[in-house]
């Protein structure tokens, strides 16, 4: 017997069976107790087939065709499902991306961890003690009231710690995280990662860990084994991968992780009128009860910000800030309570909506989601001229104007007449930013439109708006909770919390020299925030090099 | 909970106002005077005169809307015009057939069902998948009388096990009742099992693809378990739904099926009023039909908390 946790051994899956649709191509790796290795890649690499496979519950379409997956010596591949499900949860527990939709919404939390306990035979005696054992375990607070509580009333990093809870509750070997914080704002992503490094060296756990994002493979791997397309092309401990990756592919993925340095502040703009200003911005939900008393959420509050023309300004915060309601406010696709939105110093904010049209083709923007930001049914063309058309453009030079629209963005003209499908998730983006674009705005707005990407398209995306820009002169409006790509984009930070503004200023001050206690505490919460990725060292060293 | 329901049940009380309404303008406003036709036709000026008076057919007609508002609300829904006996007292004569008809068939369609369109599901794409979906289209395309005579046919009049036709009181004698409940029963079931099973099989469809199902199994949970435990009740709410509505339907009047099995039920009367344009008993059953639908809506709505905790109506 190996004394190795883990060991899969030349590892294919493919599709159908047919060895000639691979989708992952003899991957061997092993993890020993108490150590983490990170399955790091880009989409389509095969890291979370590779978890499934281990589990036990690839898709039906989906077979592992050579190889063995070894699990404490046992060959998971060649159990049967009985065998299977007693090995699930006792020898190897998984978590997932979404702890949201991964807990089942109408089950008590506290019932879906003793689940386990009793799929596995564990008597009805003990069951409650040692779940809301493991609950403390996992630091949630007041254990009593939360094993009674609904997913839905709990906070995301609750969920997770839920997720987590369930996992660990028979104590199994081996630990399968599958992107458990990509879902997660930045401090609780800290926290989470805090928790599963206590608990593997606590329990002796091995953990498999997979990750698209190299700040999280700083922070917790052991050993890194870099996935493309199924295969693995490196394999090293963390800190060599990080310091001198061997493989041009390890080395590309590494330097377009977005530094947390600012980058150079472009110089300061002459006197203009601002593409955007916002006074005392305020959206109030208020909800009524039975009673008559209203609940009020100030989901912005009085939030004041000029955008000077050709900029960028960056707003930053977690999920709830306020952020993306900003942005929605100014481009009225939700009307704000009170406050002024000047859009190239034109007030916006009261013009009742049947006059709103002249206004909307100023603002344009661009959303997180491109598979599901672009009408699936409609060719690509179609989707770019339906604004210009609505304004008065004859088809005819609606359509030149798309293609070469396309090609400012990086895409064949022939696209126009093919469908979103036909296209991955950064073409998509290219293909939404060419819609922005098409009806000249004179404001773009950004809503998280980078957050989906793979950390490669994603930079080239970052670069192609930072063309347009320089080229058309357009201000962009950046909304992003990531604080990587908001330096490296941003000319000015604005950071929001809970519906107010924080601290704003040029990204250079805010970010490196950030004089809230919140902002500090988001830049510390950054995944990976010591190592200067790009140039493959710690940021010490960059420092101490430009120094 | 409570005010939730308390707050349901106000709100039907506008809906039930509106019908009450809506069916007081049917009689008054339909062509020719309730008077002429329920004196009918031998009747002389002044015993029509008479009748008005009798019927506060002079007032105003707020006035009368009142009057007749105030009557229901003491239970008085009026008397047949062919027989004289109160309205009230026909319905409930005719309710027992029919609910016995309601529930024996839901209950049955439910535990067929359900079950069916579970494993269709779970199967999906496969053989056992396909025979289910076959079954369900038949059950939709065949009609309910086709599938009643047919069911004659085989059960009452070949093979002698079961009566053709009639109904006998459970409380009377359950044996008979049983018998005689059966083959209508069977005939209505056909449509219900269809319109289920095909609902759960699509609401399961969906929910097997969500992420909580596939932790279900990473916890090394049995399939069966997986299945009824989480899967099922996520996928609750439209399959109670068209319970609701269905059980709804067959109450409100399952016209062919009472007809062919001779059932003394609301079906039958519904009929015969309309025949016989006998107002105050058509007004009667409407009334009652829309009363039911809303209780069974609100039973649905309640239904809906309990399944899904998410669902909290503000």
């Amino acid at each position: 017997m190996s004394e190795n946790v883990l060991e899969i051994r030349n590892l294919s899956i493919a599709l159908d069976g047919d060895d000639s649709a691979r989708v992952v191509k003899d991957l061997s790796l092993s993890i020993k107790p108490g150590e983490t290795m990170c399955l790091v890649g880009e989409s389509g690499s095969g890291k979370s087939l590779t978890s499934l496979a281990t589990m036990g519950l690839l898709p039906k379409a989906l077979k592992a065709t050579t190889g063995e997956i070894l699990v404490n010596g046992v060959d998971v591949l060649k159990q049967s499902p009985g065998k299977l499900r007693d090995m699930r949860a006792t020898q190897m527990a998984m978590i997932f991306q979404e702890p949201m939709t991964a807990l089942n919404p109408v089950m008590k939390v506290g019932d879906q961890i003793a689940e386990v306990m009793e799929a596995h035979g564990r008597s009805k005696g003990d069951r409650r003690k040692a779940v809301l054992e493991i609950m403390e375990h996992v630091h949630l607070p007041d254990v009593e009231r939360i094993y009674g509580s609904y997913p839905h009333q709990l906070s995301g990093g609750q969920r997770q710690r839920i997720m987590i809870a369930m996992a660990l509750v028979l104590r199994p070997k081996l630990l399968i995280a599958d992107e458990p914080t990509t879902a997660l704002d930045v401090t609780t992503q800290a926290q989470v990662l805090k928790l599963i490094r206590e608990l593997r060296e606590e329990l002796g756990t091995a953990v498999l860990f997979i990750t698209h994002d190299m700040g999280v493979v700083a922070e917790i791997a052991d050993d890194v084994t870099v996935l493309r397309l199924g295969e693995a092309v490196e394999r090293a401990p963390v800190v060599d991968l990080l310091r001198g990756p061997r493989t041009d592919y390890a080395r590309e993925l590494l330097s377009a992780v977005p530094s947390l340095i600012p980058r150079a502040p472009r110089p300061t703009p002459k006197k203009a009128t601002p593409a955007l200003s916002t006074e005392a911005l305020t959206k109030v939900y208020s909800t009524k009860t039975l009673l008559g008393k209203a609940k009020e959420t100030r989901a912005a509050d009085a939030v004041n910000l000029t955008l000077g023309p050709g900029r960028t300004l960056g707003i930053v915060g977690e999920s709830g800030s306020g952020k993306s309601t900003v942005a929605r406010c100014i481009v009225r696709l939700i009307d704000p309570t009170s406050g002024s939105v000047k859009i190239t110093g034109e007030e916006i904010a009261d013009v009742p909506l049947n006059r709103l049209k002249p206004h909307r083709k100023r603002v344009q923007i661009v959303f997180q989601d491109p598979f599901r930001s672009l009408n699936p049914r409609i060719e690509v063309g179609e989707s770019i001229i339906e604004g210009p058309l609505n304004f008065g453009v004859s088809r005819k030079q609606a359509l030149e104007d798309a293609k070469r629209l396309l090609e400012l963005v990086g895409l064949p003209r022939s696209a126009i007449d093919r469908f979103p499908h036909q296209f991955s998730g950064g073409q998509r983006q290219r293909i939404a930013i060419a819609r922005a674009l098409a009806m000249q705005p004179d404001l773009l707005i950004a809503d998280e439109a980078v957050s989906a990407l793979d950390v490669s398209v994603q930079a080239q995306v970052l670069k192609l708006l930072d063309e347009i820009q320089e080229r058309m002169g357009i201000a962009i409006l950046f909304i992003t909770h990531d604080l990587r790509v908001a330096a490296q984009i941003c000319d000015e930070v604005m950071v929001m919390r809970k519906g107010q503004v924080v601290e704003a200023g040029p990204a250079a001050e805010v970010l490196a020299h950030p004089r809230t206690e919140y902002t500090r505490s988001l830049i510390e919460a950054a995944p990976g925030r010591h190592w200067d990725f790009a140039n493959f060292r710690p940021v010490a060293e960059t420092i101490a090099a430009a120094g | 909970m409570l005010s939730y329901i308390l707050r349901r049940v106000l709100a039907a009380i506008p809906v039930m106002i509106f019908v009450a309404l809506f069916v007081f303008l049917l009689l008054r406003l339909s062509p020719g005077d309730p008077a002429a036709i329920i004196a009918g036709d031998t009747a002389t000026p002044e015993q029509l005169e008479q009748i008005r008076e009798r019927l506060g057919l002079n007032d105003p007609l707020l006035v009368q809307f009142a009057d007749w508002g105030w009557r229901l609300l003491q239970g008085d829904f009026g008397e047949s015009i062919l027989s004289g006996t109160p309205v009230t007292s026909m319905i409930a004569d005719r309710m027992e057939p029919t609910i016995s008809l309601a529930l024996t068939t839901i209950v049955l369609s439910i535990v067929i069902a359900v079950p069916l369109g579970v494993i269709a599901a779970w199967k999906h794409g496969t053989i056992i998948d396909r025979v289910v979906m076959a079954i369900s289209v038949l059950g939709f395309s065949v009609p309910v009388f086709v599938i009643a005579y047919v069911l004659i046919q085989v059960f009452a009049i070949n093979l002698k096990w079961l009566p053709v036709q009639g109904f006998t009181s459970i409380f009377d004698d359950p044996g008979t009742f049983a018998q005689r409940i059966t083959l209508p029963t069977l005939t209505l079931t056909s449509l219900y099992i269809a319109l289920i099973a095909r609902i759960t099989r699509t609401s399961m469809l969906e929910t097997l693809g969500e992420d909580f199902v596939r932790t279900a199994r990473a916890k090394g949970l049995a399939e069966r378990r997986v299945l009824m435990k989480h899967a099922l009740r996520n996928s609750a709410v439209p399959i109670v739904t068209v319970i609701g509505i269905g059980f709804a339907l067959i109450i409100s009047g399952v016209v062919v099926t009472e007809s062919v099995f001779n059932l003394p039920g609301i079906g039958r009367l519904t009929v015969d009023a309309v025949l016989a344009r006998d107002y105050p008993v058509i007004q009667g059953v409407i009334l009652l039909a829309s009363l039911l639908y809303v209780g069974i809506n609100l039973l649905i709505d309640i239904a809906y908390v309990i399944l899904d905790p998410r669902i909290r109506y503000a």
